[in-house]
């Protein structure tokens, strides 16, 4: 994983709320190998109409955005299904960054574990984050994650609230998985304690 | 002694999972059981790159479905025709096989969607912290686990470490206070619970499920309600175990016998939540006043009463909220003020995670036994095994009778990934638990309910209040 620097890019608002992990990448292209690459598939049924041509009204689809980076989102941003093709699409269209009121769950998890960056930010500021950057000749923002600090196309600066063991990651690109097994005489430990207790957990088949 | 706050299940699961705790307060937590389907070739991929080795292959559990045919099957992987469709099944074999782990898989009698099968086989055990790779991993909570959908990374992780990190979550009790009508069933309910907290309503709470109205229900019906907690943003529902959940759980293939069963026993009757007990958040329902129920818009909890008409976004105050209605009136084709029992539908699946157990395919054959299907129907039994069952009980012949189609287990059209799915426009009464947009194919429209107002639909050829039908007899 990229550890994160400090982001200045383009920023694109999507006003929609409750926007699923079907729309962000249907479920038909999961069977997809990475390497074909998902930036194709980002948000592909709603940035389409039925005809396959791209709609003007979609955001992204717009000049002004062609670039972006950061979204900023909707309440419940990556509800729904748990695939993790929801995150790699976003990645491989260039995105860093996600700032919504809140996500879902599952996608949040992912988005952690794939160097993207989720901010949390109250939803009247995240609304009035979309009006700035649509009314912005240059929609940028940039987002310095160390400061917790995203600057404003109007150059005035936002505070965040960044979750400290996913700033740790991200700022130094780490892998979760050998960071865990660090504590592998914990887990050692706990799960022969563990089955002593539950000994029916031993997984046998009658 | 006795100076200690009263428990939820919850409570007790989660701090008999905790291996170590980390400045920031996340947890790692211990992971009995991990599940497996076919999308997980990424997460094996993960391991492959990083040159991992899986930590306890026994633990986990993998299941042909997403992907697989529900017809032909006497032709094996042969009756996929799709290239890449059936490179998923062969991947998941594949996987499985050079990991040593577990797989249901196409040609075995118990294949089927991994929640349907994880409970059927005992694989699934009140007490447990499941993990699973799909997001309605929150069935399982039905038997008093503590269940929940994770992507490929962290599937990576548990193969890995068997454990995972996790702040711990908050609870919400969602109590239903008194039993559900007759004509109404566990969808029912789960619709009208969703409808009333939203679909972003639950979002970093476990839902625990308690009351006379989920007491109650059996087993099969408790899953059907937990199935859907992510549909209100909750990463896991679970119920408090009692003399049906161990009922259940008795005699199955990967359940604890003998000396280790009574032990089992003695540990699960330890587990339910105690009286008294505080959760974060307290939700009453009334389930005497739950109607059967049917979703008119793109997201589970745009649900209302068959009984009902389309809602007018007119008439919502707040803005976003009118947005999205407006935006879901217009992908459904649907008029504020609408009938919701006049609106037509061109294809009905029975089927998936939510409801494709024995008495899901019972409540539906009822209904259409003696009657004849207007439109294209379908039945996709949740497994092999429930298959068989039907087909002894003479399911089969009533559905073929009626002009049902019969099919092969799997998740079929719920997600539409195995080759069944809508045509563009084409409007479904389904028994899944997702209307998002394209869900069961570009452009197709569902309208979310029960198994039995589902076949209602079929025989009537429009949403129909299942209650009619039945009072005909
Ligand atoms: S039946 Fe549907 S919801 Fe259930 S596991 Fe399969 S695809 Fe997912």
């Amino acid at each position: 994983m990229d550890p994160f620097e400090t982001l200045s890019a383009v920023a694109v608002p999507l006003e929609q709320a409750n926007v699923n992990t079907d729309q962000i990448f249907p479920a038909r292209m999961i069977k997809k190998p990475r390497a074909v690459g998902y930036a194709q598939f980002t948000f592909h049924d709603i940035r389409r109409d039925d005809a396959g041509a791209l709609r003007d009204d979609f955001p992204l689809n717009q000049d002004k955005y062609r670039d972006a980076r950061i979204l900023v989102a909707g309440v419940n941003f990556g509800c729904g299904s748990s695939r993790e093709g929801a995150v790699y699409t976003l990645l491989d269209s260039g995105f860093r960054v996600v700032i919504a009121p809140s996500f879902g769950d599952i996608f949040a998890a992912n988005c952690l574990k794939n160097g993207l960056l989720t901010i949390t930010l109250p939803e009247a500021t995240v609304a009035d984050l979309r009006k700035e950057i649509s009314a912005a000749a240059a929609p940028r923002l940039t987002v310095n994650l160390e400061a917790e600090e995203i600057t404003r196309p109007s150059g005035e600066t936002l505070a965040f609230e960044a979750e400290p063991f996913q700033k740790h990651c991200l700022l130094n690109g780490l892998n979760e998985i050998d960071l865990s097994l660090e504590f592998a005489a914990e887990i050692d430990a706990f799960e022969q304690a563990h089955r002593a207790r539950l000994p029916w957990l031993a997984v046998e088949e009658g | 002694m006795g100076t200690e706050a009263p428990k939820t299940i919850f409570d007790r699961i989660w701090e008999s999972h905790v291996i170590t705790r980390r400045d920031d307060g996340e947890s790692l937590i211990y992971i009995d059981r991990l599940l497996l389907q076919e999308n997980s070739f990424h997460a094996f991929d993960k391991i492959r790159r990083e040159n991992r080795k899986v930590r306890n292959p026994g633990q986990a559990f993998a299941f042909a479905d997403h992907y697989v045919p529900t017809r032909d099957r006497a032709r094996g992987l042969d009756a996929i025709a799709d290239p890449e469709i059936r490179n998923m099944v062969e991947l998941i074999e594949a996987d499985t096989r050079a990991y040593d782990i577990t797989l249901f898989g196409l040609g075995d009698i118990r294949q089927g969607i991994l929640h349907v099968v994880g409970p059927e086989q005992g694989i699934t055990q009140p007490g447990l912290v499941i993990a699973g790779a799909d997001s309605h991993t929150s069935t399982h909570g039905a038997l008093g686990a503590y269940a929940f959908g994770i992507g490929s990374s962290e599937v990576a992780h548990v193969l890995a470490v068997q454990g995972l990190w996790r702040p711990r979550p908050k609870t919400m009790l969602v109590d239903v206070v008194d039993p559900l009508p007759a004509g109404t069933t566990a969808k029912d309910l789960i619709l009208a619970i969703i409808a009333r907290i939203g679909a972003g309503g639950a979002v970093g709470h476990v839902i625990e499920y308690a009351g006379p109205g989920i007491t109650g229900l059996s087993v099969e019906e408790r899953m059907t309600v937990c199935n859907m907690s992510i549909e209100a943003g909750a990463r896991a529902g679970l119920v408090s175990p009692d003399d049906k959940v161990f009922d259940y759980v008795k005699g199955r293939p990967y359940a604890p016998r003998g000396e280790d069963w009574e032990r089992a026993l003695a540990y699960w009757r330890s587990l339910p939540s105690a009286p008294g007990a505080a959760y974060d958040r307290r939700v009453e329902i009334t389930g005497g006043e739950v109607a059967p129920m049917v979703t008119w818009g793109t997201s589970p909890d745009q649900a209302l009463a068959v009984t009902g008409r389309v809602p007018d976004p007119a008439a919502e105050g707040d803005a976003d909220e009118r947005r999205r209605m407006e935006r879901a009136l217009t992908y459904m084709d649907l008029r504020p003020g609408q009938d919701l029992r006049a609106i037509a539908v061109d294809r009905v699946f029975i089927g998936s995670c939510t409801n494709s157990r024995i008495e899901d395919l019972r409540a539906a054959a009822a209904v259409a036994k003696g009657r004849q299907a207007r439109v294209p129907a379908m039945v996709v039994p949740g497994s092999g095994l429930i298959k068989r069952q039907a087909e002894e009980e003479g399911l089969h012949e009533i559905f073929l009778g009626a002009g049902f189609e019969w099919r092969e287990p799997g998740c079929s059209m719920c997600v539409a990934i195995n080759g069944d799915g809508l045509q563009p426009g084409e409007r479904c009464a389904s028994t899944s638990n997702r209307n998002f947009e394209g869900r069961q194919g570009r452009g197709g429209r569902t309208h979310l309910m029960s198994p039995a107002m589902a076949a209602a639909a079929a025989v009537t050829g429009h949403l129909s209040d299942v209650r009619d039908l039945l009072a005909e007899g």
